[in-house]
């Protein structure tokens, strides 16, 4: 994110305001995750929060899930119904929420 | 109630005072982009109505909610078997309204779909651009012969959380060791198709570590269950000889019920209980009806990708109440929903035009307290409704260990305080 133009900073920290200004709205799926992801910080939970994570990471544990090659509950059965593009877009969507 | 100062909100305020210094735009005062109203503040309405201020802050968004304090129904089985305390269930909107969403603690009395306007029962008359309901469920008094309101004083039903979970959870702890519970189980549809059997799972618990010489008939108007595989294999391990299911075409099925005796009347024989729960068939919040947007089942079908009623213009449903095709009545498809509606809305109002949504769906049940199983989907809109996603889905395998029960029930408790943080907290 070195190279961004300030208008673009600009508009990350608005959308990520919380209020005031639209937020940019989830790619299709990403917003079903907040539902055992926590959004907000604080909350007692053991599942891993994914605002402002690695793009990357989220995604190569998705795959991962998807193919049976990691360990988990539910994930493997929910990251089977997501595509490869549908993965990258909610990754990077999550990637952008900053606290 | 107090209210902390964090680190967070310190960023978010001066976020938006940067913002309203740079961009000092009259256009997105209150109401310029439109009004929505959201009747309904469970998981479905607070979700659509917080969700859509965040999305477009310039909508007006009303909440219009009839109790101040919402009891969640998700985990209440556990208060039903004394496991937990009924407050742990109760969140209040402090937090919705703190959001910017207007909160009228009032009943939406009527529904005037061409005028588009809701009436509350204070009189109060709301105008709207877009409607969303999100009434829940509704108990069918004229279902089952015997079962009306004065009878689930008797029987509870405990299927909305509150006084009916307290009342029967009563009934247990007051009932001698040796006595008969009896679960009178609906037909599908219903709120929480698993919800019946982690409830006979639970008081399973109960009555083995209480009351050990007792005995539950789960009497079931259908053939086949929601994780029954994964129920019933448990059942065998944890409760044998407590718990019995009897499914409908071993004579299941009951036809009527006498709250004066306690007792349960099916084509086959007559049960009579110390400790009766009946969960009898519902339909949709009765305001659904009201607007005119629930069909001859009593349920309200809908747009896959907007949510907005097939019979009104203007009028969305979400959660219990809406035809969800593959989704089940549950929390987090209610909470999944809204989100979807919510941002379908907001183009809506706008005058964009929304995505195609992906919704997901994850539903633990309890079949005691470190013991839990999962179902999970993932739906996208085919035909008219939501449709599984092939491949996809499923359920918790059935010869996973221990440690991965006790993990996933670690889960159930995280979800719980997951989704009533982003919904009330």
């Amino acid at each position: 994110m070195t190279h961004t133009p300030f208008p673009f900073a600009v508009v990350i920290l608005l959308a990520t305001a919380g209020f005031a200004f639209a937020a940019e709205p989830p790619p299709p799926g990403a917003a079903g995750c907040s539902g055992c992801h926590p959004a907000s910080q604080g909350v007692d939970t053991q599942v891993t929060r994914l605002n402002g994570r690695n793009a990357p990471e989220i995604v190569s544990a998705m795959l991962e899930f998807r193919a049976g090659q990691r360990p988990g509950t539910v994930m493997g059965r929910i990251a089977k119904g997501f595509t490869d593009d549908e993965i990258k877009a909610i990754a990077a969507w999550y990637a952008a929420q900053k606290d | 109630m107090t209210r902390t100062r964090t680190r967070r909100d310190f960023l978010r305020h001066s976020a938006a005072a940067s913002a309203a210094a740079m961009f000092p735009m009259p256009a997105l005062a209150q109401g310029a982009r439109g009004r929505v109203v959201v009747v309904g503040g469970g998981f479905a309405g607070a979700t659509c109505a917080r969700t859509l201020k965040r999305l477009e802050p310039g909508i007006t968004v009303t909440l219009v909610e009839a109790s101040r304090t919402f009891t969640a129904c998700p985990f209440s089985n556990n208060v039903v078997a004394g496991l937990r305390e009924l407050s742990a269930q109760q969140f209040g909107y402090e937090k919705v309204a703190a959001g910017g969403v207007e909160v009228t603690f009032a009943s939406a009395s009527g529904v005037d779909p061409q005028a588009r306007a809701v009436t509350l029962e204070n009189g109060t008359r709301l105008n709207y651009d877009r409607l969303v309901l999100a009434p829940g469920i509704d108990i069918r008094w004229d279902a089952l012969p015997g079962y009306n309101e004065a009878a689930a004083e008797r029987m509870p039903h405990a299927w909305k959380a509150g006084e009916q979970t307290l009342l029967l959870r009563r009934q247990l702890e007051s009932m001698e060791d040796g006595g008969l519970v009896v679960i009178v189980a609906p037909a599908n549809p219903y709120r929480c198709p698993p919800g019946p059997y982690e409830r006979a799972s639970l008081i399973a618990h109960y009555l083995k570590t209480r009351k050990p010489k007792s005995k539950l008939v789960v009497l079931d108007a259908k053939d086949a269950f929601s994780k029954q595989r994964l129920f019933q294999d448990a059942w065998k391990k944890l409760y044998p000889g407590l718990l019995e299911w009897v499914s409908l075409s071993s004579g299941g099925k009951v036809t009527s019920v006498d709250p004066a005796t306690n007792t349960l009347v099916t084509d086959f024989e007559k049960h009579q209980a110390k400790v009766a729960n009946v969960i009898p068939p519902q339909k949709a919040g009765r305001i659904a009806e009201v607007a005119g947007v629930t069909d001859r089942t009593g349920w309200c079908p809908i747009d896959p990708v907007t949510c907005e009623s097939k019979l009104q213009p203007n009028i969305h449903v979400v959660g219990d109440a809406a035809i969800a095709g593959a989704m089940p009545k549950s929390a987090f498809a209610a909470n999944s929903q809204a989100k979807v509606c919510a941002a379908a809305v907001a183009k809506l109002v706008t005058g964009g035009s929304p995505a195609e949504p992906r919704l997901i769906n994850t539903c633990y049940s309890l079949v005691a307290p470190d013991y839990g199983i999962s179902v999970a989907g993932v739906y996208r809109p085919k035909e008219g409704v939501w449709a599984d996603v092939e491949g996809a889905g499923g359920v918790s395998p059935p010869d996973a260990p221990d440690s991965a029960r006790a993990l996933e029930a670690t889960y159930a408790n995280g979800w719980f305080k997951t989704i009533t943080g982003e919904v009330f907290g």
